[in-house]
């Protein structure tokens, strides 16, 4: 087999599932559009995919989801929806050199409607010359459309490939602002920093402070870079939390590298032997706790 | 009962509105671009407003459990400033496609001048490339003579009757949309428009096939519960259900879902994929709870802000 590249397993994977009409209209505006001079019919054809194509699910097999990997690292395309797809599929073909891709997907961006919005956000980590395209990922972190968020934050490598500390640091906290989940965000594990605990453990104050609940999730920042005052607050959680945040405090705590960490965590014996053996992760909490999105 | 507010312009209005309206009963909403009170000096304006109409307004309303369309047009107003109208024509086919835009509208005569009559068959001749409905302005002012007009030039532009709505009729204009095979809409609206007990007897006498109301809310006084307060007056004044639910859901649903951007499964049953990503209600049937009109609310809820 040749080169696998996204465009030609999202083709291939509209193929398979797609009517032979709509896939030929697709295929079809691919051809044509590649050397088309005008913006007009490329505009159009984006836009028409909704209704050519639909918004079923993107059903995908195993096999698939180990080919987008391979094809690009931390390209997760499960969950997509065909007009998604397509849309991509359709911008990778016809987008032209790096820089004149990136001026029509700027234009797109600023006239998109929701779906188009969540699509192109979706299809960032597939983009030529990826730097060019971090102020609008920054912009996509700002709205407070939550579909749209997730778009950027979740199963997409682009934020922790390109986001600065800043950058990254306001997304999470903006994803439990806004209600999402931490979980999704890719490479989460690798960007935990001193600011981000800090941040997070202000805002679980302040949710405190107004009677308001504080997602689980949070605690799974504070653990890696506690200081004295975090560790108070996870000895907070597990002595007075409900079982989920109880567990989550003891995992917070486990990765704690703080000797005040570990002594917390043993005040509860029996939360400390389950992170210990393993009876409590959290891809486990999240599987129990999190409904996908 | 569920309602269809075929025309409002929530832009301009509140989350107590989009509240009052999901109680009342309110399913899904048509949005028409039109223009904003204040003139706009820049297509860059437009562009941010019809953005808004597919973007934000969308959501926003998703978030009430309402289902929100729109129709984008350059209106009659803003065609008169024939530098921005030639700039707004040229992003216009950039929105028509996008999702939920229902048809291209609202669009025809406010003073009746070369240049409105010059854009609106343009974007007749637009609505007939794209295949799309085309929803209709007609003027307050010499309101008889231009709903005329604007009927003759759609025919004369080969567009089909029944894919035309025109909005804002009375009792003097009636009879000819009727006649002609249009879709016939009736704006509840104090002051300027149709008061809904004349719409009563406006249904007594025509019936309702061809007709519906809307409420035409927006940042004038006016009312965004207009459709379920006049189906209410209706049923206290003996008209039968069958007719009040031809003018307040089903004669709007008729006319749009022709456009291929509307079903009733969009409120019904949305598809799993659509919840996830934008729609927060579920199904119009949920609870079985009887809609309300009067946005009753305990003493306490009214006080409280949490």
């Amino acid at each position: 087999m040749t080169t696998t590249t996204p465009a030609t397993l999202l083709q291939a994977w509209l193929r398979r599932q797609l009517p032979g009409e709509a896939a030929d209209w697709l295929e079809g505006q691919a051809a044509t559009l590649t050397d088309a001079q005008t913006d007009r019919g490329f505009f159009l054809a984006i836009s028409l995919v909704h209704r050519r194509i639909g918004k079923a699910d993107l059903n995908l097999l195993a096999a698939d989801i180990g080919a987008a990997e391979a094809a690009r690292a931390g390209w997760r395309p499960a969950g997509w929806s065909l007009d998604q797809a397509a849309r991509i599929f359709l911008l990778l073909v016809v987008g032209g050199t790096p820089a004149r891709f990136a001026e029509r997907l700027e234009q797109l961006f600023v006239t998109a409607d929701v779906g188009e919005l969540i699509a192109f956000y979706r299809g960032l980590p597939l983009y030529p010359e990826q730097p060019r395209y971090i102020e609008r990922a920054a912009e996509g972190v700002r709205t407070n459309m939550k579909a749209v968020f997730e778009a950027v934050a979740h199963n997409n490598p682009y934020p922790v490939e390109q986001f600065s500390e800043h950058r990254w640091n306001q997304m999470l906290v903006k994803a439990l602002f806004i209600g999402s989940t931490l979980h999704p965000i890719e490479g989460i594990e690798r960007r935990w920093n001193p600011d981000l605990t800090r941040m997070l453990c202000d805002y679980a104050h302040e949710r405190w402070a107004a009677g308001r609940p504080v997602s689980y999730e949070l605690w799974r920042g504070v653990g890696p870079y506690a200081d004295s005052a975090a560790v108070a607050d996870l000895t907070r959680v597990l002595d007075i939390g409900g079982p989920v945040e109880r567990q989550a405090a003891a995992l917070a705590l486990a990765s704690s590298s703080n000797a005040e960490a570990a002594a917390a965590l043993n005040r509860d014996p029996a939360l400390a032997a389950a992170v210990r053996a393993g009876d409590i992760s959290w891809d486990a909490l999240a599987a129990k706790h999190l409904s996908p999105s | 009962m569920t309602y269809i507010d075929p025309h409002i312009h929530m832009l301009a209005r509140t989350t107590a509105d989009y509240e009052a309206m999901a109680a009342a009963g309110i399913v899904a909403i048509v949005e028409p671009a039109f223009w904003i009170g204040q003139p706009r000096t820049a297509v860059g304006a437009y562009i941010d407003y019809l953005s808004t109409l597919v973007g934000w307004e969308r959501f926003r309303a998703a978030q009430f459990g309402i289902r929100h369309y729109c129709s984008i047009g350059l209106n009659s107003k803003e065609a008169n400033n024939e530098r921005l109208a030639e700039e707004v024509m040229e992003i216009l086919p950039r929105f028509l496609l996008k999702e939920g835009v229902v048809a291209v509208g609202e669009i025809g005569y406010d003073e009746q001048t070369p240049a409105e009559d010059k854009y609106f068959r343009a974007q007749l001749e637009l609505a007939k490339e794209l295949d799309m409905l085309v929803q209709i302005h007609t003027p307050h002012r010499d309101k008889k003579r231009g709903t005329l007009r604007s009927m003759e030039v759609c025919l004369e532009h080969k567009l089909p009757p029944d894919r035309v709505i025109v909005d804002h009729n009375n009792e003097e204009t009636v009879e000819d949309v009727l006649s002609r095979g249009f879709w016939t809409a009736f704006t509840i609206y104090p002051r300027t428009k149709m008061g809904n007990e004349r719409m009563v007897e406006i249904v007594r006498q025509y019936g309702s096939d061809q007709i519906f109301i809307n409420s035409s809310a927006d940042w004038g006084v006016s009312d965004p519960l207009a459709v379920p307060k006049t189906a209410q007056l209706m049923r206290e004044r003996g008209i039968a259900d069958g007719h009040i639910k031809n003018v307040t859901y089903d004669n709007a649903l008729k006319a749009f879902a022709a456009g291929g951007q509307m079903k009733e499964s969009d409120w019904l049953s949305p598809p799993a994929i659509d919840q996830r990503t934008l729609f927060e209600g579920n199904s119009v049937l949920r609870g079985g709870q009887e809609p309300r009109i009067d946005g009753k609310r305990s003493a306490k809820e009214k006080m409280l802000i949490e």
